[in-house]
């Protein structure tokens, strides 16, 4: 029987989320003090030490991402930081969670980033839809603006920074980075061309941090309470704690903040309550739709970074949806890729035409008596051709839903 | 509406524009951007007419054409999707008696379908205007728009008197 171990999720039912006194109480904002006494380079090294990985879904280190935008252009005026809280990826509402019940959570771990690359000024990018999660952080930057947590001369200490929301319009395409700076500088959502990253050049060319909001809310636990402490949680390669976000026909769906390393048979059986009556278990889309089918062989394997990635599947944004045998694999995977034939942004050929080549493909493999495996092969034969081709990662995505249906379930029923 | 007003509460830069649009969308009874309303924005951010409707065009929120009081935005993703979204789709059908993006006669809804708002827990999942609404049924779909259809009753005989 696996727990919850929260941690991000630590004041979560216990405070009420408008009231910055209550945060406080709870030990909020000392480790930001604490950042405070530190000196910049100092924090980075233990955000690097504690291994933590970046909650977004590619999984990359969050200290290194500090150190090189922290050393990019050490002649610009200006760096900023930004908190990616788009959340679109279909099945995620991790962040929604921890905006609505905990705003200050991630916002103080944004503060002692903001400290350690020195930034000048901060945005949160939420998307539109988001309503409630606006106006919690909106009402708690408001008082952190009232406890000169943030503002001019911050705490007595000289520093003067602020941050500012800007709302998303309703576009998957825009959580994607470089793309989420066009649209924050209030243009049409087109990605930009990689490299250079927005570590070396940003929001308005300059050196830009941008992390998730989980991610972010993963760091005043570490500031507090050490690397050392932290990277004895979860496993060797992915340390920490990760909130899954289960959905589909399990008995408790929900979110839950486990130990990484933890098996999907523990989340979804011990945690999420099992299958709902009567109904068994057929396979799990792990990530999203930029994510991997699974079936039953995988439920004892340890969730994590690189454990996944060896299995061929993804841990992604930590979404799991959850499928019953009488869920068909197909339906899944034609909505999957509706869905990114609707957040084309069109720029590129290959995923323009590609998305939608893809579709007919699919009424193909539905309407194939035999000859299933002819055609599913093009399948993938074709999405490859889209992922080596593709301006942006969108256009990368489609291969990995598609290769781990066929791969799983070569019928794709 | 004071267009002005909500728009000075931003500085004129690009950067502003979807906040901007947002609030002006949101402060028009029938959720969405006319053509003097934007062209306010243009000169209010030093850009031209076309500029705006370019950014409008690309992001699904935004709206230059009426639509009605309440917006009912449908999840079609996939977890809503294997979890009954066409079901949603008929019984709204029924108890309103539009299908998608047209308006009810009355003005008051009007249906659309949208991508994941982050509420899959609850699927299939609506949202009206601000609110979520999951776990749906055929039954709870009519209760929830009786309920919104009496509540903007009372506020049309209050604001009458
Ligand atoms: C199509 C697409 C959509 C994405 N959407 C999001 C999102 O909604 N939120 C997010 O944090 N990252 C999203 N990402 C990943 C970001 O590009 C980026 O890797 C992430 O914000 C980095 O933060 P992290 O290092 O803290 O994970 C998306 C990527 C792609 C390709
Ligand atoms: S891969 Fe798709 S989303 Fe990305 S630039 Fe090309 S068309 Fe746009
Ligand atoms: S898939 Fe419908 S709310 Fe997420």
């Amino acid at each position: 029987m696996i727990k919850e171990n929260r941690i991000v999720l630590k004041n979560l039912g216990l405070i009420d989320p408008e009231r910055i006194d209550d945060y406080i109480s709870a030990g909020g904002y000392e480790s930001f003090k604490k950042a405070l006494r530190m000196e910049p380079d100092e924090i980075i090294d233990e955000i690097i030490e504690s291994g933590l990985r970046g909650r977004g879904g590619a999984g990359f280190s969050t200290g290194l991402k500090e150190r090189f935008t922290s050393e990019a252009c050490l002649a610009c005026e200006n760096r900023y930081i930004i908190c990616n809280a788009d959340e679109g990826e279909p099945g995620t509402f991790k962040d929604r969670i921890i905006m609505e019940n905990d705003p200050h959570m991630y916002l103080e771990g944004m503060m002692i980033a903001a400290l350690a690359i020195q930034a000048t000024r901060g945005y949160i990018y939420i998307r539109g839809e988001y309503y409630r999660s606006i106006e919690r952080t909106q009402k708690a930057l408001e008082d952190m603006r009232s406890r000169n947590i943030l503002g001019d001369n911050i705490l007595g200490t000289g520093m003067s920074f602020d941050i500012e929301i800007k709302r998303g319009a309703g576009s998957y395409l825009c959580g994607e980075e470089l793309t989420l700076i066009e649209s924050l500088e209030g243009k049409r959502g087109y990605p930009r061309i990689k490299p250079p990253f927005p570590a070396e050049k940003g929001l308005w060319g300059f050196p830009t941090l941008m992390n998730n909001v989980e991610s972010f809310a993963c760091i005043p636990p570490i500031i507090s309470n050490g690397s050392m402490w932290y990277s004895s949680l979860g496993t060797k390669t992915s340390p920490g704690t990760k909130i899954f976000t289960i959905s589909g026909p399990v008995r408790k769906p929900g979110f839950y903040e486990v130990e990484l390393g933890v098996t999907l048979r523990g989340l979804i059986f011990d945690l999420a309550g099992g299958m709902v009556e009567g109904k068994k278990f057929k396979a799990a889309v792990l990530g999203g739709a930029a994510g991997t089918f699974v079936d039953e062989s995988l439920l004892d394997e340890p969730l994590g970074f690189d454990e996944m990635k060896e299995k061929g599947a993804t841990l992604g944004s930590g979404a799991i949806i959850v499928m019953d045998e009488t869920m068909s694999i197909w339906e899944m995977l034609n909505s999957i890729l509706r869905f990114f034939e609707h957040e084309s942004c069109g720029k590129c050929i290959p995923c323009r035409i590609g998305s939608k080549h893809l579709l007919k493909l699919m009424q193909e493999v539905k309407n194939s008596k035999n000859g299933k495996g002819l055609l599913t092969g093009n399948l993938v034969a074709q999405a490859e051709i889209m992922a080596r081709t593709s301006l942006c990662p969108l256009g990368q995505s489609h291969i990995l839903p598609i290769r781990s249906a066929v791969q799983y379930f070569p019928e794709v029923k | 509406m004071d267009i002005h007003k909500i728009m000075s509460g931003y500085t004129p830069g690009m950067e502003n524009i979807l906040n901007i649009l947002h609030d002006l969308q949101d402060a028009h009874p029938m959720n969405y951007l006319p053509e003097h309303t934007l062209r306010e924005v243009a000169r209010y951010l030093n850009t031209t007419l076309s500029s705006v409707y370019g950014v409008i065009g690309y992001y699904t929120m935004l709206s230059t054409k009426p639509r009605a009081r309440h917006i009912i935005r449908v999840c079609q993703s996939p977890v809503c999707h294997l979890m009954g979204t066409n079901t949603v789709v008929e019984a709204l059908r029924k108890h309103l008696g539009v299908g998608l993006n047209e308006p009810t006669p009355d003005g008051l809804f009007w249906v659309e379908l949208s991508e994941c708002t982050g509420t899959c827990e609850v699927a299939p999942a609506i949202m009206i205007d601000r609110e979520i609404y999951g776990d749906l049924s055929e039954n709870a779909i009519g209760n929830i728009i009786s309920m919104i259809r009496e509540k903007s009753g009372k506020v049309k005989k209050e604001a009458g008197h």
